[in-house]
């Protein structure tokens, strides 16, 4: 565990540093908008029954839907001004998470104009002072105490919601956090959390040394404060600066959970050999991540091909599973310009999994079994399943109807099955904990899953890299699905767990790549 | 270029001076009156009588809906807001110091504004002036009993040397003695500064004391214009008498319970 801990640790300085210059961005532009609504707000009841209720509605958004939501924004904003917004990554985290902080710094700003003694307002305007000499000499300084209340909690807030930033494709704290919860690595979720703490409580004291600096007049602690800030920032920067070589970097994309992380490392252990640097970005959704390397924000990752087939091409028809991979390859390079390098080797599809002596007490053995007893059955699903076509498929092709239907993540998924709290699962057919937990894969006669062969994918501008290609390809057709299973459980089982970069060496020296 | 003070007590007129809310209350209803330069002035009234009101036209702290105000023959509304007002002096009960500022800055804000920095020769002057000690040039007002924050407060108003200087309840918030105290200060200053004031009080006692010439408002019209000694002697109207009346009655009981009656 100790180890496990060192380990997680270590991946601590990169995102921590992504994690403070994300946080200190939406910061400075939730001020750079608040403050000037909020003088509005101020002189205009109207305005400020507005921005007020503006921020609040926002502040009801859930934080993580609020990101999402940016998603889909920016990709119609792009197509409307031609393309160039990206849609995942630092922009969409930056815009939510600065409208997050508008709130507190807003409300806080405008009750402290509102709250100034009616009397020094009547002073400064009978000395002779015009609006703006008011606001700077007088009104500034009367609400800036208030103000940097509200900055702090803005700060705590953004630094908190800023873990999130990980689903829209940003890194920050929460790619250990979400890597964590998926692989059951605590060791991981720990270090994540610490670190977001420890961030939020420095973050929250340097500003609270500058606020009481400006209460007491003491210049030198308003200066400590800032300056200790801008270090923390300029520190953050360092590695940005430092980087020089952008272009020789390559980010290896993953979705959430096990597999995708050692299929990661796997891929971004190859580039590293070839002289590349490598980013990971980790827990993408699968419906953002394939936009994400058609946008080119990341450059390559690993799909599977029943995904794209009925999720992005909208295909309901079930052809062989080659034909599927050939199809799909031909689709996104017509689409988007996106190279399928090929297939790896094993299926990952959706597989109907039930407890061994379960299945057998109850006779179910197919998915028309299932059908007829799933009335009095709970379904547990990872969280996308019961959205995607191939559901909606399945369902109707056998008259699916369960009594009740839970979502867990995938790690989660497993244990309620285990524990009983779901009689039937949405498992991945190459997961090792179907064999380890004597899983029952029931079947599909009709065959209304379509194959999920993991494709490798090539971002349109690396598509033609031969460089890259050659480092790759070998990857194409090696991995066997044991080979998989057995390298997914590592990550996956309660005991003596590896991390995915810990089983991505695993699968390469057994299968000698 | 600092603007040019006022030449030492300026004359103030007020044209049909109408002052109408939105809603339709009448605050001021159509006053014309001149005062003369160099002229103590008290205006007089119960609470919603339009006195304040009347005052703030001078320094456009209120815009009056129609009429004219004029200093020295000049109409005000020719003079940008802040350009007139750093030239009066003004005094309101609720002092209104900054907070955040020393009593040096308070004291001095007038001459930053014009932008000149190195005011504190100026300010231990004016210090001086209102009786107060220069050590508390870097106290904040916090630290100040009531009579010194007024005091402070007339200082910052005679900072950049105004000519006319307008009150509006000055000593209302502070305790007898020291409202006896600071009434005698300001009219003293006015007298060796030769200054042109306008003072708004609710008090007749006070406005008899230390005007030479008292305006009586009700409703937003000027009821009575005379001298103290010619209101006194109950030639001032009916509205005028009642509030003489007053103070007169308290004099009165006071000489009886001095003679043991």
């Amino acid at each position: 565990m100790t180890r496990a801990f060192l380990d997680a640790l270590a991946r601590v300085p990169d995102l921590l540093a992504a994690h403070v210059l994300l946080a200190a961005a939406a910061l400075v532009a939730g001020l750079a908008i608040s403050l000037p609504l909020a003088i509005l707000s101020a002189r205009h009841a109207g305005v400020a029954r507005v921005t007020l209720g503006f921020a609040s509605l926002v502040q009801t958004i859930p934080s993580l839907a609020l990101l999402a939501l940016f998603y889909p924004l920016l990709l119609w904003l792009s197509a409307l001004v031609g393309g160039g917004i990206p849609a995942l990554g630092f922009l969409p985290a930056l815009l939510a998470l600065s409208l997050y902080a508008l709130l507190p710094i807003l409300r806080n700003a405008v009750t402290g104009l509102a709250g100034i003694d009616p009397a020094i307002i009547e002073a400064a305007d009978g000395v002779g002072m015009t609006a703006a000499q008011k606001l700077r000499l007088v009104e500034a300084p009367l609400v800036v105490p208030i103000v940097m209340a509200g900055i702090r909690t803005a700060a705590v807030w953004t630094i908190g919601a800023a873990t999130l930033s990980t689903t829209v494709g940003q890194p920050s704290l929460g790619d250990l956090i979400f890597a964590g919860l998926q692989t059951q690595n605590w060791a991981l979720v720990l270090a994540g959390c610490a670190a977001a703490a420890l961030l939020a409580l420095v973050a929250d004291a340097l500003l609270g040394l500058i606020e009481r600096g400006i209460a007491m007049r003491r210049r030198g602690r308003i200066w400590a404060g800032i300056g200790l800030l801008g270090a923390g920032i300029a520190l953050a920067l360092a590695p940005i600066w430092a980087g020089g070589g952008q272009a020789r970097t390559i980010t290896v994309g993953a979705k959430n959970f096990s597999e995708q992380y050692v299929l990661a490392r796997v891929i971004g252990h190859r580039l590293e050999a070839a002289g590349y640097r490598v980013r990971y970005r980790e827990g993408l959704g699968s419906a953002v991540i394939y936009q994400a390397l058609a946008s080119g924000d990341i450059d390559v990752y690993v799909d599977y091909s029943g995904t794209l087939w009925t999720n992005a091409m909208h295909r309901t028809d079930v052809p062989p599973r080659p034909r599927i991979v050939q199809l799909v390859g031909e689709w996104t390079r017509q689409t988007d310009g996106v190279r399928l390098l090929g297939a790896l080797g094993f299926e990952n599809a959706y597989a109907f999994a039930m407890r061994s002596d379960d299945a057998k007490r109850r006779d179910i053995a197919t998915l028309g079994d299932l059908a007829r007893q799933a009335p009095r059955l709970t379904l547990g699903s990872d969280l996308e399943f019961l959205e995607r076509p191939e559901w909606a498929a399945v369902r109707d092709a056998y008259g699916l109807r369960f009594a009740a239907t839970q979502r867990y993540t995938p790690s989660f998924m497993y244990r309620a099955l285990a524990s009983g709290r779901a009689d039937v699962i949405s498992a991945f057919s190459s997961d090792g904990r179907i064999a380890a937990q004597h899983l029952t894969v029931v079947s599909d006669p009709k065959g209304a899953i379509p194959g999920y062969d993991a494709i490798l994918l090539l971002a349109p501008k690396r598509a033609d890299d031969a460089k890259i290609v050659t480092a790759l390809q070998p990857l194409v057709g090696a991995i066997p699905v044991a080979a998989m299973r057995e390298a997914n459980y590592m990550v996956d089982r309660d005991s003596d767990k590896r991390t995915p970069d810990a089983a991505a060496r695993w699968l390469e020296r057994t299968l000698g790549l | 270029m600092p603007a040019a003070p006022f030449p030492h007590g300026p004359s103030v007129a007020f044209d049909a001076v109408v002052k109408r809310y939105p809603g339709g209350t009448v605050a001021v209803d159509g006053v014309s009156v001149a005062i003369a330069a160099g002229g103590f002035v008290a205006l007089v009234g119960a609470s919603g009588s339009g006195k304040s009101t009347l005052l703030k036209t001078v320094n456009r702290l209120v815009e009056p809906s129609a009429g004219r105000v004029l200093i020295d023959g000049d109409p005000v509304d020719t003079i940008e807001p802040h350009r007139l007002r750093r030239r009066i002096g003004y005094i309101f009960q609720n002092v209104g110091l900054f907070p955040h500022m020393t009593v040096a800055e308070n004291i001095a804000i007038g001459l930053r504004l014009e932008g000149e920095r190195r005011n504190d020769v100026r300010v231990g002057d004016l210090l001086d002036l209102v009786d107060l000690p220069r050590d508390l040039a870097e106290r904040m007002p916090e630290a100040l009993s009531g009579g010194q924050r007024q005091r402070v407060g007339v200082a910052r108003a005679l900072a950049t040397e105004p000519g006319l200087m307008l009150m509006d309840e000055p000593f209302g918030a502070l305790d007898p003695v020291t409202r006896e105290q600071l009434g005698a200060a300001v009219r003293g200053l006015h007298d060796t500064l030769g200054l042109t004031t306008i003072m708004v009080t609710h008090d007749m006692a006070e406005a008899l004391l230390l005007a030479d010439r008292v305006l009586v408002m009700q409703a937003g019209r000027i009821v009575a214009d005379a001298t103290p000694r010619v209101l006194l002697a109950g030639e001032g109207g009916a509205v005028a008498d009642a509030l003489v009346a007053v103070p007169r009655d308290q004099a009165r009981r006071l000489r009886a319970l001095e003679a043991g009656v």
